[in-house]
C-alpha cells in the first residue's frame, strides 16, 4: 500500500497528465529533493522557488488569475503565517471582484505534531484556516483519502488548502489507490527516487493511475456506533478509530466521523450521527481557544440542544505558544490516545 | 517620430526662427499628442468629479490619481488590451484611473464604483473607489494592501513566459512608500532568476509621499530603481510629469520586455495633486501640474487651439456630470447578496445552509 507521501505524488502526477496541472512549486519541491517528505519526487511540473513564502503564495495567486491550475507548497505550516494577508486576498478575490476572478489554486502544507518537530515544525493550521472565507480546507487521514481529496482540490475552481498531517506522511493505508500496484515493493521501485548520486539520472515509472475524486464537503463514517459521536480529521482520526476499537472490546459503541473537509463541512453527517448518539466529542490538535471545533460544538448546542444527553465537548491542543520538543512536553500539549479514551468514557457515562 | 509644427521657411530663416521663436519640436505625432491631452483631461475631470461625489456625500471614500496622468495615460495607451496570457496583465494600485481611461474605461464605470452601485462591474458595490477590475482587459482586482500586486504579477508573468508566441507582459504599478514592503523585493528576486526571468514591467510612481510621511525621511537609497540594479534588472527614471518623455520611455521599455521576456523597472517622478485620499482632505495642493503644463506646451506649439482645449474640458465635465446623474438613479446592491461569489459557480458558502 502507498504511503501518504506516495499518494500525494501519484495524485500530482495524475493531475499533470490528465488535469492540465502545469505548476507544482515551493521550497525544495523540485529536483533533486522532491519535497522534504518526498511528496513531489519525479514530477515533470515540479520546480524550486526562492525561500520566500509570500512569493510562493503570490505566484500561485497570479497563476490562478490566468485561469491555470497550480499546486504550491509551504514547506511547513509553521512558516505560512507571514502569508496570512495573501491568503485572505486569495480567499476574497472572487467575492470582491463580484465573480470576475476565480482562483483555481491549491496550497498544500504539512501540519500538526507527532514527529518531535519542536516549536516550529509542529503547528496546526486548521483553526486558522477556518477563518479564511473563500477558501476550502481539507485534511486527509490516509493515503487513499489524500489521493482523492487532492484531485478534488485541484479540480475545484476555488482556492483550496490541502493540509497534510505530517505524522501520517510515511504511514501506509489499507486501501489501494485506483491503478496502484498491489505490491508495495514494486511501487517503491517505480516511484521512489534512489538516494545518492544516481538520483539526477532517475526517472519514475508511473503506474497507470485512475481518477478518484472525493467530494469536498462530504464526511465519512469510519466506525459505526450508537453511544457517542466523535468527529475528527487528519492524524487524530486514526487515534479516534483506535480508541473506538479499544472501547468496543469493553462493550462500548462509538461512532467516528472523518470530517475530511473543514470548510465547507458536512453538517448533515454530524447532525445525523448526533441525532442517533445524542452525545458528541470533537477532536483535533490545533489550540483549544477559538478552535474550529468550538464552532461545531456551538452549532450542535444551538440546533440540537433538546436532543442531547451531554454537553458537546471539544478535545484539542492546549492553548500554548508552541509544542515543546521533549516527548513529555509534546504529549501533554496535544491530545493523545488516553486523552481521547478518557473523554469518550466520561461522555458515555454521563447521564442527563 | 515626425516633428510637428515646424514652419516651412528658407533654411537660413528657419534656423534663425528656430533659435529665436520656434518652440522646441515635439517628438510625437500630432494626433497622438492631441489624444493624450484629451485622455489626460478626461482622467483629471473624472477624478475631480469623484472628489465632488465624495464631498457631496454620494460616496464614503475617495482615493485616486490626479497628478499621475502624464505617466498613467501613456501606460494605458501602450498596454496590449485583451484577455488571456497573449495580452498584457495589469496589476494596478489605487491610482489607475488615467491608465484605464486610456484603455477605454467609460467614466460611468468609475462613478458606479465610487457610488457602490449594484451596476459597478468591478466589485458590485463591494470595494473602494479606484479598486478597478476588468477581466476582459486582464486588469486584475486592485487590492488595498500595499504592494501585494507585485507578487501576483509574478504569477501572470510566469504564465506569459511559458505561453508560446506570447508577447504579453505583466505590468505592475505602485507608489514609492510601498517599496518598503517585502513583496517589492520578492518581485525583483523572482523576476530576475537566471534562466527564468519574467516579462514584467515594474513601475514605481514616486510622488515623494507615503500618506503623510515624506520620502526623504524613509529612503536611504538615492533612487528606488537603484535596488533593481543589484538584480541586473534594466531600469529607467522618467519625469512622470512629462507625458512625451513617459510615452517614449515606456514605449521603448515595453518593447524591450516583449522581445527579450526580461523585466524592467521604471521609476516615474510624479505629483500628488489632491493628497493621499479623502482621509487627508482631498484638496488641491500646489505641486507641478503635468496636465496644465502639457496643455500649455501644446497651445504654444500650435498643436492645440485654446478654444478646442476648452471644449475638451467642458465636454468631459458634462459627461462626468451626466454619468453621476445616471448612477444616482441606479440601484444599490441588496444586502442579501453578500453570500454571492464567496465560492465560484454559485456554490453555497453559508454554513447555515450546509
Amino acid at each position: 500500500m502507498a504511503s501518504m507521501a506516495q499518494a500525494i505524488r501519484m495524485a500530482l502526477h495524475f493531475a499533470e497528465e490528465n488535469m492540465g496541472l502545469k505548476d507544482v512549486f515551493g521550497q525544495d519541491v523540485g529536483a533533486p529533493l522532491g519535497g522534504v517528505f518526498t511528496a513531489t519526487q519525479g514530477l515533470k511540473t515540479a520546480w524550486n522557488t526562492p525561500l520566500d513564502e509570500r512569493g510562493i503564495i503570490s505566484m500561485a495567486t497570479g497563476i490562478a488569475m490566468t485561469g491555470e491550475r497550480c499546486v504550491a507548497e509551504i514547506q511547513f505550516a509553521d512558516y505560512i503565517f507571514n502569508t496570512m494577508d495573501l491568503l485572505k486576498i486569495a480567499g476574497n478575490t472572487n467575492w470582491v471582484s463580484n465573480g470576475n476572478y476565480t482562483l483555481p489554486m491549491v496550497v498544500m502544507t504539512p501540519v500538526g505534531a507527532g514527529i518531535r518537530g519542536s516549536v516550529y515544525h509542529s503547528h496546526s493550521f486548521d483553526a486558522w484556516a477556518s477563518r479564511l472565507p473563500g477558501w476550502k480546507v481539507v485534511m486527509p487521514s490516509n493515503a487513499r483519502e489524500a489521493y482523492g481529496l487532492l484531485l478534488a482540490a485541484i479540480d475545484d475552481p476555488n482556492p483550496v488548502l490541502f493540509l497534510k498531517p505530517k505524522a501520517l506522511m510515511r504511514v501506509r493505508g489499507d486501501e489501494l489507490i485506483p491503478g496502484e500496484p498491489a505490491d508495495q515493493k514494486e511501487l517503491k521501485n517505480r516511484i521512489d527516487a534512489p538516494l545518492g548520486d544516481t538520483r539526477h539520472k532517475w526517472r519514475p515509472q508511473w503506474p497507470a493511475l485512475e481518477e478518484l475524486k472525493i467530494k469536498i464537503g462530504e464526511a465519512r463514517v469510519t466506525r459505526e456506533g450508537d453511544q457517542l459521536t466523535v468527529v475528527s480529521y487528519g492524524r487524530h482520526l486514526l487515534m479516534c478509530n483506535k480508541v473506538a476499537d479499544d472501547l468496543k472490546a469493553d462493550g462500548h459503541s462509538v461512532e467516528i466521523i472523518d470530517l475530511r473537509s473543514i470548510y465547507p463541512y458536512d453538517w448533515q453527517a454530524i447532525k445525523k450521527s448526533v441525532s442517533k448518539t445524542r452525545k458528541v466529542l470533537f477532536v483535533n490538535e490545533d489550540t483549544e481557544v477559538t478552535n474550529f471545533a468550538e464552532h461545531l460544538a456551538y452549532r450542535v448546542t444551538q440546533e440540537m440542544f433538546y436532543q442531547l444527553d451531554a454537553a458537546p465537548r471539544v478535545l484539542a491542543g492546549k492553548n500554548l505558544p508552541g509544542i515543546g520538543l521533549h516527548p513529555n512536553l509534546e504529549e501533554n500539549s496535544v491530545p493523545q490516545n488516553h486523552d481521547i479514551e478518557n473523554a469518550c468514557r466520561e461522555l458515555i457515562a454521563e447521564m442527563p | 517620430m515626425a516633428l510637428q509644427n515646424v514652419p516651412v521657411k528658407s533654411k537660413k530663416s528657419a534656423a534663425k526662427a528656430a533659435k529665436k521663436k520656434t518652440p522646441k519640436a515635439l517628438p510625437l505625432p500630432k494626433e497622438l499628442l492631441i489624444r493624450m491631452h484629451s485622455l489626460m483631461v478626461k482622467a483629471r475631470v473624472l477624478e475631480e468629479r469623484l472628489i465632488k461625489i465624495y464631498k457631496n456625500g454620494d460616496a464614503y471614500f475617495w482615493i485616486g490619481s490626479p497628478g499621475e496622468e502624464a505617466f498613467g495615460v501613456p501606460l494605458g495607451l501602450l498596454a496590449d488590451k485583451g484577455q488571456g496570457p497573449q495580452h498584457d496583465y495589469l496589476h494596478l494600485h489605487y491610482r489607475g484611473t488615467p491608465t484605464l481611461t486610456a484603455m477605454g474605461m467609460p467614466m460611468i464605470d468609475s462613478i458606479r464604483l465610487i457610488m457602490n452601485k449594484a451596476t459597478d462591474t468591478s466589485t458590485g458595490g463591494r470595494n473602494f473607489c479606484n479598486h478597478y477590475c476588468f477581466p476582459q482587459w486582464n486588469v486584475v482586482p486592485v487590492s488595498s494592501p500595499i504592494e501585494v500586486q507585485y507578487g501576483t504579477a509574478m504569477g501572470t508573468a510566469h504564465v506569459q513566459r511559458r505561453t508560446k508566441g506570447s508577447r504579453g507582459i505583466s505590468i505592475v504599478t505602485g507608489g514609492d512608500a510601498g517599496t518598503a514592503e517585502g513583496d517589492f523585493a520578492s518581485a525583483m528576486i523572482w523576476a530576475s532568476r537566471p534562466g527564468r526571468e519574467l516579462p514584467m514591467l515594474m513601475t514605481v510612481q514616486n510622488n515623494q509621499w507615503g500618506i503623510s510621511t515624506d520620502y526623504k525621511s524613509q529612503h536611504g537609497e538615492t533612487n528606488i530603481v537603484d535596488r533593481a540594479k543589484a538584480f541586473h534588472i534594466r531600469t529607467q527614471i522618467v519625469n512622470g510629469n512629462d507625458p512625451i518623455e513617459s510615452y517614449l520611455i515606456l514605449s521603448q521599455e515595453m518593447e524591450y520586455i516583449r522581445k527579450t521576456r526580461k523585466p524592467v523597472m521604471i521609476e516615474a517622478r510624479v505629483s500628488r495633486l489632491y493628497g493621499h485620499s479623502s482621509a487627508t482632505g482631498a484638496n488641491l495642493i500646489p505641486e507641478e501640474d503635468c496636465l496644465l503644463d502639457f496643455e500649455k506646451l501644446l497651445l504654444k506649439n500650435g498643436v492645440l487651439e485654446e478654444k478646442t482645449a476648452k471644449k475638451v474640458w467642458t465636454d468631459y465635465a458634462d459627461e462626468a456630470r451626466e454619468a453621476q446623474d445616471q448612477a444616482r438613479t441606479e440601484a444599490a446592491p441588496q444586502g442579501d447578496t453578500v453570500w454571492e461569489n464567496v465560492y465560484a459557480n454559485g456554490e453555497n458558502a453559508d454554513w447555515r445552509k450546509f
